[in-house]
């Protein structure tokens, strides 16, 4: 789009250009948001029954006091955590409900043991005030009292509590499972009414749940699989790419969606998103897709066009350690090369530097003619320097006393990851590439 | 107080076809033990009921006793019995069901007139009957009342099947006819019947379990119905009370007063001896009645309209005072102050049925109810302290009439024991009673501040308390401060101090954490609703929080816990018991019900009182808490493991330090191990100890725990009282089923069947069963069009639950990852089959997956791609990876069998 057409649209100042900032920093700020948090304003993508399922099940607990246990599994940025915010958001807008729910949010990566999980509750659950500003007692107290405070409550005069529990298979490897025992047997029980959610990406969540506890645990379950079509998915990247119509200039969004809802019919772009689409289903790489083609908008430039689209789906499916080779000397790329000969001829066996030392010289004595033949202290620093890059493992842990040259290593790189770093290798020597083509060539 | 309405006095008794008729001048009140031996359920009893009996004296011809003594007892066909100052006499046939007296005058017994005959071998009384037993719900002994599995219905009697039961008794026993109908099985039991003297069979009782009736006593009972009924059509246009055998007319009330004082003034005179017992009952029973008499005209003045209502009972509460009155005086008046408590009773009565009718929005008319039920309650109160305090009096529980007792029960609630040493079974039925309406009262107490959740119990206590009130008002025709309406005033006088807690303030809890904190949750504002259609209702019951009334399916566990457990606490002795079995057959709960059931068994005396304590090995962070627990709740101290281990020795070990016999429940044994199995010896050495009264009940779910994890020297201490729950069968779960939706049809036949089958085949776990069904049950709400009326849970829906629960989601999963991720499990597959081995390096499958994408010209994909697919499918573990560290040379193993990945491929 050229400054002269935009200047068309802002025409109602003198400093369209300065406003035209404005409204692009504006929806970037729009378009980041949606793509970085999973906030629980934006839609939900064909898991209408699911979320039903949940909504109805919390207001159940909230409304008629009824405890129950459920698990929300699905592979990671399948929208889980999307999910719970969203029913608790319509729960909240019920009236009467938001002050008399309790929320506990756990997280399985934060509270890594039962006794730090116990506390976090006892501070949520803001019976810390009873006990004094922060939580006293030990574990043994504490897990008394929490169930105490538990155990007084009944269906219809205590508050519901809602306790959600992120990365629910991590609180399954605490020890003897005690807090989801107690939990999951308030649960089962007539007690304060609870309803207990756990997240998790792991399907067999259920075997890792020792029986006793699996018993109390009401076996619900929401799969979420990301079960959508391309069909779905093209129209989800429209979805998220489009403005809201109450933005402030609304001849600056119609022109965008505009520019959207081409994007989504050029062939090009479908065949990037398809492209995307068969390597991943989640949105999060979705997102993570457009972030990087929404980052090349600027004043100058607008609207995202099909390129920059492209230009994303290369920078997200770039092999990263292809791309390391780039960046490597010519005797560090010679090691490689003899390394993958060393591996073509042992079979995968581990080699240590000295058999790819007498495999470089080989080459450099019969045949090399570009190549300098460097002192094996400075092919040894290449060698060390490989190693500090991960592109070669040591088999066993380095002992101080052992010689380097002879510790055994390993090559973390694939054959066709070699020759395609080397095709794209600036100023490549020709004999280095025939030598990688062949072990024999310079026979 | 309701005591004052049941006529009382002397009796006559005319025996046909001999015009020998015999004056019984004093109210009889022997009981039935003394007359035959035997009653029903006396052999189960071991403390005697409390007996006394009267005098009586012939005045009919005393020559015929010369005349049948040597020959064989003559029958007769009729009998009839004929009141003292009435010319009404109320005839009964042989065949005819009959009231006898018993130990409770509440509750007399029922029986069928067999014979009439004379005996002159008897010491007593040569007027003999012989009579078939039908036994009341609340005859049957408390332990094996749950083996009738639903609530017995108000009237509901059973026959009493046993041949070894007395029942040759003396004619003077009886007291009235009354009507039995016999019900087939399958009948509903009337409910709501207005005719409390009519009392239905439906099933036998022979001292082991409820059978449905014998056909030929079906039959035979339907035939007698019908006769019983075209003979008491004349009767009771002879009699002039309004129902025959029943004198509930006030002005039978009076008379009798009126005879009673007079008999208690004269003492003994030699026509009329008055034992001691009798006068005792007198002045219990007038007693309270005094107060009201100089009300009595004020109370008969106002009107009963529903604004004076409310006034007429401040007078009736303020003008009482506890002084004395003469007694002439009482009298006169005394029938119309007689009534007033009745009706207000009815008042309050019809106020709960407002309430209950317009039950969502009951806040006003519960407000509107309130005042009326203080003042009734602070008069009841007042009108009881005379007794109390200044009486001695033999009515049991009075003691329980005092606030302060009150307050200590509030304290340890479970070891409150009846202190009356000779109590009855009925009355220790109803003291039950009592315990759990005061349950009832503490857990307002405790829980809820809002008035709102506090009067939502109200209208279903007071109902059951007005029915009680009508169904004693017109069953009983003698008369006594009967337990029920002790029961009665204990809790208005509770409430009473719930609603002025300037006189009887609230004690809280014991404290229980440091800094003397409650634990508790915040309670709610906006009220819990009740469910609203029947699926709604057939969840909650189906909710495993639910409580059953009963346990069915483990009557033998109960018993052979229930034995184990009495037998220990009969013999003053200790002992420990294994229970195991898998999750959710229902171990915990069956104790639970067994201590409950010892625990109404001790309040009725029938068993030593002992104190209850519950640890569960999941609730504690390490083993050695457990002695902080038990000690905690066994004498409410605070101390470090080591130091109450301590305690607890000394307690357990040393000579007399316990009066009472501990039960210890330990729950989830297993956690209770530790390197040492100190915690464990020490639990199964206690009882061993012959001062310690300890019980211990344990409970796991391995079979061979002992076998397994103890040292011989603690398996050995455990000993070998050892049981099994086993899993469900499908019948059972059915049963389990079946009787939590007794009354709720939500479900279809075939549907129940098949959840219980499936669940059986499953694991025999009675939770998943119940889960499952309340998933179904939202399963039919969700999928059917009219939200008001759902139908029933039909197997299709039960079939998506199940599906839903139990089937593996890795298929789906498999099917809706993305392209690459499927071909990346077909490359692991491809590999595996290239090696040979079901283990491959992630290196060994890349190579495969790129050729595999050259195959079906797909874009090559990068090693950093893939190796996110691979770890992708690592974390939903379809397939077990190692961690990330090794790279490509991580090893990747298959978390689906083979054949279910090519399953899920293939369906594309």
């Amino acid at each position: 789009m050229s400054p002269a057409l935009a200047s068309r649209f802002f025409t109602t100042s003198a400093t369209w250009k300065t406003r035209t900032v404005n409204f692009i920093t504006h929806d970037d700020k729009i378009l980041r948001e949606r793509f970085c948090h999973q906030s629980p304003h934006g839609n939900l993508f064909g898991v209408q029954v699911q979320y039903k399922h949940l909504i109805e099940l919390l207001k159940r607990t909230a409304i008629h006091g009824e405890s129950n246990s459920i698990l929300i599994i699905g592979p990671r940025g399948s929208g889980k955590t999307m999910l719970i915010n969203h029913a608790l958001k319509e729960l909240m807008e019920i009236e009467g409900v938001s002050e008399n729910i309790l929320q506990v949010h756990l997280n399985g990566l934060l509270q890594i043991n039962d006794k730090i999980a116990l506390k976090e509750i006892t501070r949520q659950l803001n019976l810390e005030n009873v006990v004094g500003d922060k939580v006293f007692g030990s574990f043994a107290e504490n897990l008394s009292f929490l169930l105490e405070a538990l155990k007084k409550g009944d269906r219809t005069s205590s508050c519901p509590v809602i306790f959600i529990l992120d990365e629910f298979d991590l609180f399954a490897h605490h020890k003897n499972q005690t807090l989801l025992y107690n939990l999951l047997d308030i649960s089962q029980s007539a007690q304060t009414p609870v309803v207990i959610i756990g997240l998790t990406c792991r399907l067999d969540i259920l075997e890792l749940l020792e029986k006793r506890v699996k018993s109390r645990f009401s076996h619900r379950q929401i799969h979420l699989m990301n079960s959508f079509s391309f069909p779905q998915y093209l129209k989800i990247f429209k979805e998220q790419l489009s403005l809201p119509s109450v933005f402030p200039e609304e001849i600056f969004a119609e022109k965008w969606n505009e520019n959207v809802q081409s994007l989504s019919e050029d062939r090009s772009v479908k065949e990037v998103l398809q492209k995307h689409f068969n390597v991943s289903k989640n949105l999060r790489s979705l997102h993570m897709l457009l972030m990087l083609a929404l980052n090349r908008v600027t004043p100058s430039h607008p609207f995202i066009t099909a390129a920059d689209l492209m230009e994303a789906n290369q920078l997200c499916s770039m092999d990263s350690k292809g791309n390391i080779v780039h960046g490597l000397s010519v005797l560090e790329i010679c090691l490689i090369i003899a390394m993958k000969h060393l591996n073509d001829i042992y079979e995968e066996e581990p080699f240590n530097f000295q058999m790819v030392y007498n495999e470089f010289q080989k080459f450099v004595q019969r045949k090399a003619h570009s190549v300098y033949n460097f002192e094996k202290p400075v092919v040894m620093k290449a060698f060390e320097h490989l190693q500090q890059l991960e592109l070669i493992r040591p088999m066993e842990r380095t002992s101080v006393n052992a010689q380097r040259e002879y510790q055994l290593m390993k090559l973390l790189l694939d054959n066709t990851q070699i020759m395609n770093a080397l095709q794209k290798y600036p100023n490549c020597p020709t004999d280095v590439r025939q030598w990688a083509t062949s072990s024999l060539s310079w026979l | 107080m309701s005591a004052s309405l049941r006529p009382h006095g002397s009796q006559g008794l005319f025996v046909t076809p001999q015009s020998m008729e015999f004056f019984r001048p004093e109210y009889w009140s022997g009981c039935r033990s003394l007359l035959q031996g035997i009653s029903p359920t006396q052999g189960l009893n071991p403390g005697l009921p409390h007996c006394s009996y009267s005098q009586y004296l012939y005045l009919g011809p005393i020559s015929c006793k010369e005349k049948y003594s040597f020959q064989l007892p003559e029958q007769y066909r009729e009998m009839s019995m004929k009141r003292e100052g009435y010319s009404t006499e109320i005839h009964i046939q042989v065949g005819q069901f009959v009231l006898i007296e018993g130990d409770d005058d509440e509750n007399p017994y029922v029986a069928k007139l067999v014979e009439l005959f004379e005996d002159d071998s008897e010491l007593y009384s040569k007027k003999r009957a012989r009579v078939q037993w039908f036994i009341r719900f609340c005859e049957v002994p408390v332990c094996k009342q749950h083996l009738l599995g639903r609530k017995p219905g108000t009237q509901e009697i059973f026959w009493y099947d046993n041949p070894t039961c007395n029942s040759n008794i003396s004619v003077e026993t009886i007291i009235g006819s009354v009507r039995v109908v016999a019900l087939a099985p399958d009948e509903v039991m009337p409910i709501d019947l207005k005719n409390k003297k009519t009392f239905f069979v439906k099933l036998s009782w022979n001292e082991k379990k409820f059978k449905p009736l014998p056909p030929e006593v079906f039959a035979q009972l339907n035939k007698l119905q019908e006769d019983n009924h075209r003979y008491q059509k004349p009767m009771q246009a002879k009699t002039k009370s309004a129902e025959s055998p029943s004198w509930t007319t006030t002005e039978h009330a009076v008379k009798r007063i009126e005879s009673r004082h007079s008999t208690s003034k004269s003492r003994h005179t030699a026509s009329h001896p008055v034992t001691p017992r009798a006068r005792k009952r007198l002045e219990l029973s007038s007693f309270p009645r005094t107060p009201n008499t100089r009300i009595s005209p004020a109370a008969s003045c106002a009107s009963l309209d529903s604004p004076g209502r409310m006034k007429r009972k401040v007078a009736f509460s303020e003008v009482m005072s506890p002084s004395k009155r003469s007694l002439p005086d009482g009298f006169q008046t005394s029938s119309p102050a007689l009534k007033a408590p009745e009706k207000t009773g009815e008042i309050q009565h019809s106020c709960t049925k407002d309430a209950k009718k317009t039950s969502p929005d009951h806040g006003m008319i519960l407000r509107a109810r309130a005042p009326a039920l203080k003042i009734t309650e602070t008069s009841e109160e007042r009108t009881l302290t005379p007794i109390g305090g200044g009486r001695k009096s033999s009515v049991v529980p009075s003691v329980i009439l005092k606030p302060e007792y009150i307050k200590r029960r509030e304290g340890k609630e479970p070891e409150v024991q009846d202190e009356a040493p000779s109590t009855s079974r009925i009355r220790r039925k109803s003291s039950v009673l009592t315990l759990n309406r005061i349950r009832q009262q503490l857990r307002f107490l405790g829980n809820s501040k809002s008035d709102e959740n506090d009067e939502e119990f109200l209208p279903a206590a007071e109902i059951s308390d007005c029915d009680s009130e009508e169904e004693e008002a017109s069953t009983t025709p003698l008369p006594r401060r009967t337990p029920n309406s002790v029961s009665r005033n204990l809790r208005s006088s509770m409430k009473s101090s719930l609603q002025t807690p300037s006189k009887t303030p609230k004690k809280t809890p014991e404290p229980r954490t440091p800094r003397d904190a409650t634990p508790r949750i915040r309670s709610r504002n906006l009220t819990a609703q009740g469910p609203t259609n029947m699926l709604e209702e057939a969840r909650l019951r189906l909710h495993v929080a639910a409580v059953p009334e009963s346990l069915p399916c483990r009557e033998q566990e109960f018993q052979d816990i229930y034995n184990f457990v009495e037998s220990k606490l009969l013999d003053q002795t200790g002992g420990c018991m294994y229970i195991s079995g898998v999750p959710g057959t229902g171990k915990t709960a069956t104790v639970h019900e067994v201590i409950c059931c010892l625990q109404q068994a001790a309040q009725a005396n029938e068993v030593p009182p002992f104190q209850y304590i519950e640890v569960n090995g999941m609730k504690l962070t390490e083993p050695h808490q457990v002695y902080v627990q038990i000690l905690q709740k066994l004498t409410g101290k605070r101390a470090t493991a080591n130091h109450a281990a301590a305690l607890l020795a000394k307690r357990f070990c040393t000579q007399g330090s316990s009066q009472e016999t501990t039960v210890l429940l330990v729950d989830e044994l297993d956690l209770l191990w530790t390197q040492k199995q100190d915690v464990m010896y020490n639990l199964f050495d206690w009882p061993t100890h012959k001062e310690a009264r300890l019980v211990v009940l344990t409970i796991a779910n391995t079979m061979d725990l002992p076998e397994r994890i103890m040292m011989n020297r603690v398996s050995s201490r455990l000993g070998l009282t050892r049981m099994c729950f086993q899993p469900y069968t499908h019948s059972q779960l059915r049963q389990i089923l079946l009787s939590r939706l007794r009354h709720v049809k939500a479900f279809e036949d075939d549907a129940i069947q098949l959840v219980a089958r499936k669940v059986a085949a499953l694991s025999g776990d009675a939770r998943r069963c119940l889960d499952i069904c309340r998933r179904a049950t939202e399963i039919c709400e969700f999928s059917c069009q009219k939200p008001d009326s759902p139908g029933l849970v039909t197997t299709a829906h039960l079939l998506e639950a199940i599906d839903e629960m139990f089937s593996s989601s890795y298929i789906t999963a498999i099917k809706n990852s993305s392209f690459l991720e499927q071909s990346f499990l077909r490359a692991i597959l491809a590999e595996f089959r290239r090696s040979g081995l079901e283990e491959a390096t992630f290196q060994q499958v890349y190579i495969q997956h790129v050729a595999l994408c050259r195959m079906e010209g797909l874009p090559y994909p990068t090693m950093s791609e893939t190796m996110a697919v691979c770890s992708r499918l690592g974390a939903c573990r379809l397939l077990l990876v190692e961690p990330s560290r090794n790279d490509v040379l991580r090893r990747v193993r298959l978390n689906v069998s083979q054949d279910d990945v090519l399953y899920a491929l293939k369906e594309e």
